[in-house]
């Protein structure tokens, strides 16, 4: 069984991501459930998907402590999340925080950096992923889900390999999306070796 | 056959095609808005479909349908099946010829709701048989056993899943045989008009089949019971995903029910279950409507068991049930030493990240206008159920009441009558005006109430996934009907004084509420501009840094999430920003300005 969680901010395009982990398990006939947030807090809020994968799974939301990976869509919504990380599982994290509203009015500083040096310090198998960067090298803010489903494929956690992921990608995005989609999973998938490798 | 990643909504749609309905209706309330969406895209050719303009007007439709023999579907979220509580109750004693399944969503947490209500309760009161699916699978297959038994028993049937069936995903392998139905049309009958004394006879039958379909629900085919021992676990939803869950981890001996019908409540079944028990845990969420099912069974059968559950305080009140917390309540019910608790991250202060109005939202513009308008002037700003009552949230603070749908236009009237000298301003958004807020203006015109109304119209029902509604002239069935002008209804309703302006102007928008304040009578003014996510975003807009003195006006004024201050100067994210213009009006110093500039 593999559990994956896919944290981030309302809009930041997380849904798409665990329908694509999903549709490429269920190829490899492997059963699938996940849960995801719909609602009030698409507008902006916390949004959090649990993705399951293997026979015999029952409850749609993963229990605590038993997350192979994490993938963090900005840094306080990975960290939000620890407590379902099993032991030495693996964070996958975009290194932009993005700031509330309410902090900006509050004159807090919160800017992602602490939340980052915490996980450094916590996380033994983390991956961090410069997501703005490959927006700017696609042209395109919308493909940071792919950056980071790239970076996550690669880390073999969810037992997908990363040609799998890419024919699901193909499968459920329009075509006139899809070269510009695969240009962010594939550079995202470099980031992981590159920076990891050591 | 390859199976299919559904979202239990998409599985209930698929499986009510599977199962023949010809006419789905609805209003769009999350967690329930998907289902009537699938049906209207996978629609065989052969399915009527539409949003309604509200749950009760929905629910008389499909009514209408089953009298003449029709497979019907009603669609809605609980605080909707409170809209259409009226012909439903009624009908529950006319009852139908073709099967008709009422789709209630619970919402425990709440997560997008106003209220915890239980769905099963209803089913209770109104005398309706209910299903409550436990994963998207059993939905797919139980949304025809519910047309089934509607037919069977000559009954619209409730059907309940909560949030946590409906948004979950998980592969299903579909049957791609529909049902034929053949409808036979609707034949004059004394039996479809509602009279005292038709009511009377019928709930004579109504009382008599209960303990028939009691009996038939005992046997079917997911209510299960399973295991042995002295103690037993009952639950039914997805709190029957969590228990599974959990139980494959422990050990000991229990016995296990699971229900799928909660009302009729299968008591054969339920007995069978009770006999030799010494103790019970029920894990249900939202209402302890097993519990007191099996607590009634306990007293009229006489039986010395010990039930635990909400009521005892051994399952959580309120909220929604997880793995843990059910984990906790097992543990704790078999006597075994629970799992050491995760151990709390001491991870540093986590910003609170509430959602808010998207950037280059038509309503934050609307909100700031009215609040620049009233400036100065004691007054209360009466909100409404959608994406804008997230205006209540700093720095716009123009939420001071929120109750239902419809309710801010009338609410504003009661607050008028009852505290002369402050100004009352109501707001509703285009979707909900359709929905209820219109009897709420005729009662205010009718009864000369001093009052603004302002209608927040961006041609769409934004907050549950962007609906058409009667204003947008679209339908579900990909016709264009004729668009509705909330400007036009609200001046033949008798408005004296209505206005349309574009919200993104701001001063003339802030000119135009002040003259509708100064107007005495109801005076409504209409922001009209389309919700960012149906319109090709504009430019983003930047500052000029060099202009920029940090003033932070414009963050603190507006609260747009493209916005944040970095080194000392006001920045905008391109990626965020959907180049609406307001910061640019409200900067004093000139700094901010769009992408020609
Ligand atoms: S123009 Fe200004 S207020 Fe409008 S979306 Fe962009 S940053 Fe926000
Ligand atoms: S979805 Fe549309 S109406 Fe809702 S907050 Fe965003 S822009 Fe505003």
């Amino acid at each position: 069984m593999i559990n994956c969680i896919l944290a981030g901010v309302g809009g930041q395009g997380t849904v798409l991501a665990s329908k694509i982990i999903a549709e490429a398990a269920m190829t490899k006939g492997w059963q699938v459930r996940t849960a995801e947030t719909i609602g009030m807090a698409q507008r902006g809020g916390c949004v959090v998907s649990h993705v399951r994968i293997g026979d015999k799974i029952n409850s749609p939301l993963l229990p605590l402590k038993s997350a192979d990976i994490i993938v963090g869509f900005e840094p306080a919504e990975a960290v939000r999340c620890l407590a379902y990380l099993r032991e030495n599982g693996i964070v996958v994290v975009n290194q932009k925080g993005i700031k509330p509203v309410t902090a900006s009015l509050s004159d807090s500083d919160y800017d992602g950096r602490q939340m980052l040096t915490y996980l450094r310090n916590q996380i033994k198998n983390l991956v961090v992923v410069n997501g703005e960067s490959i927006c700017a090298a696609c042209g395109s803010s919308r493909v940071l889900n792919m950056a980071l489903l790239g970076a996550a494929v690669s880390t073999g956690a969810l037992g997908i390999s990363y040609t799998e992921l890419e024919k699901a990608v193909r499968k459920l995005l329009p075509a006139k999306l899809i070269d510009l989609n695969i240009l962010a999973l594939t550079l995202g998938s470099r980031i992981n070796k590159k920076e990891n490798g050591k | 056959m390859k199976p299919e990643l559904l979202m239990g909504n998409q599985a209930i749609a698929m499986g009510a095609i599977r199962a023949g309905v010809g006419i789905v209706t609805g209003y769009p309330g999350t967690p329930s808005t998907e289902i009537l969406e699938t049906i209207a895209a996978r629609n065989p050719g052969n399915i009527y479909v539409e949003w309604s303009v509200n749950e009760k007007s929905a629910l008389e439709v499909a009514a209408g349908a089953a009298y003449a023999g029709k497979r019907s579907m009603v669609t809605m979220k609980q605080v909707g099946l409170n809209v259409a509580s009226d012909p439903c109750m009624s009908l529950a004693y006319i009852g139908v010829k073709g099967g008709m399944v009422i789709v209630v969503a619970d919402d425990p947490g709440p997560i997008s709701s106003q209220t915890e209500q239980d769905t099963r309760h209803f089913a209770a009161y109104a005398k309706l048989p209910v299903f409550d699916p436990s994963s998207p699978e059993e939905a797919y297959l139980m949304i025809g056993d519910a047309f089934a038994y509607s037919e069977k028993y000559q009954t619209p049937v409730l059907f309940r899943p909560t949030t946590r069936v409906c948004h979950g995903s998980s592969s299903i392998c579909l049957d791609n045989n529909i049902a034929a139905v053949a409808a036979e049309g609707f034949k004059k009958d004394a039996k479809w008009v509602i009279f005292p004394r038709l009511s009377y006879q019928n709930h004579l039958k109504v009382e008599a089949r209960h303990p028939i379909l009691a009996e038939d629900f005992s046997s079917y085919r997911f209510n299960k019971l399973t295991g042995r021992g002295k103690k037993g676990i009952v639950t039914g939803g997805i709190s029957y995903a969590y228990t599974i869950e959990n139980m494959e981890q422990l050990s000991g001996e229990v016995k296990l029910l699971k229900i799928a019908t909660p009302y009729p409540f299968p008591e054969k079944l339920a007995l069978e279950f009770l006999q030799g028990l010494d103790e019970v845990l029920v894990v249900e969420e939202l209402d302890p409507v097993i519990e007191k099912e099996l607590l009634c069974l306990c007293g009229k059968y006489r039986l010395d068991i010990i039930i635990n559950g909400k009521l005892s305080g051994h399952i959580q009140k309120a909220g929604e049930n997880t793995v843990e917390s059910v984990g906790r309540a097992l543990h704790d019910f078999l006597g075994l030493s629970a799992a050491d608790a995760a151990q709390p991250f001491s991870a540093p202060e986590l910003p609170v990240r509430p959602p808010v109005l998207c950037a280059g939202c038509p309503h934050r513009a609307s909100f700031y206008a009215v609040k620049n308008a009233m400036k100065g002037q004691k007054a209360v700003f009466s909100g409404d159920i959608g994406c804008y009552t997230l205006g209540n949230a700093s720095p716009l603070d123009m939420v001071d009441t929120c109750l239902c749908m419809g309710a801010g236009i009338t609410i504003a009237q009661g607050l008028q009558r009852a505290e002369a000298g402050v100004k009352q301003v109501a707001f509703v958004g285009d979707s909900t005006f359709f929905h209820s807020g219109i009897t709420g203006v005729i009662n205010g015109v009718y009864n000369e109430a001093d009052m603004v109304l302002i209608v927040l119209d961006n041609s769409t029902t934004a907050m549950t996934g962007h609906q058409p509604h009667p204003g947008t002239g679209r339908t579900m069935m990909g016709n264009l009907s004729g668009k509705i002008s909330i400007s036009k209804v609200l001046t033949a309703l008798g408005v004296q004084y209505v206005a349309s302006c574009n919200p993104f102007d701001l001063e003339l928008s802030r000119e135009t509420v002040k003259k509708a304040a100064a107007h005495k009578g109801l005076a409504a003014v209409i922001f009209e501009a389309p919700c960012i996510a149906i319109m090709k975003p504009h430019p983003a807009y930047q500052v000029d840094a060099d202009k920029c003195t940090g003033c932070k006006i414009c963050i603190k004024e507006l609260g747009c999430p493209a916005m944040i201050l970095t080194d000392d100067k006001a920045y905008i994210e391109p990626s965020l920003c959907n180049g609406c213009s307001i910061c640019a009006q409200v900067c004093p110093f000139d700094a901010i300005g769009g992408a020609d500039k």
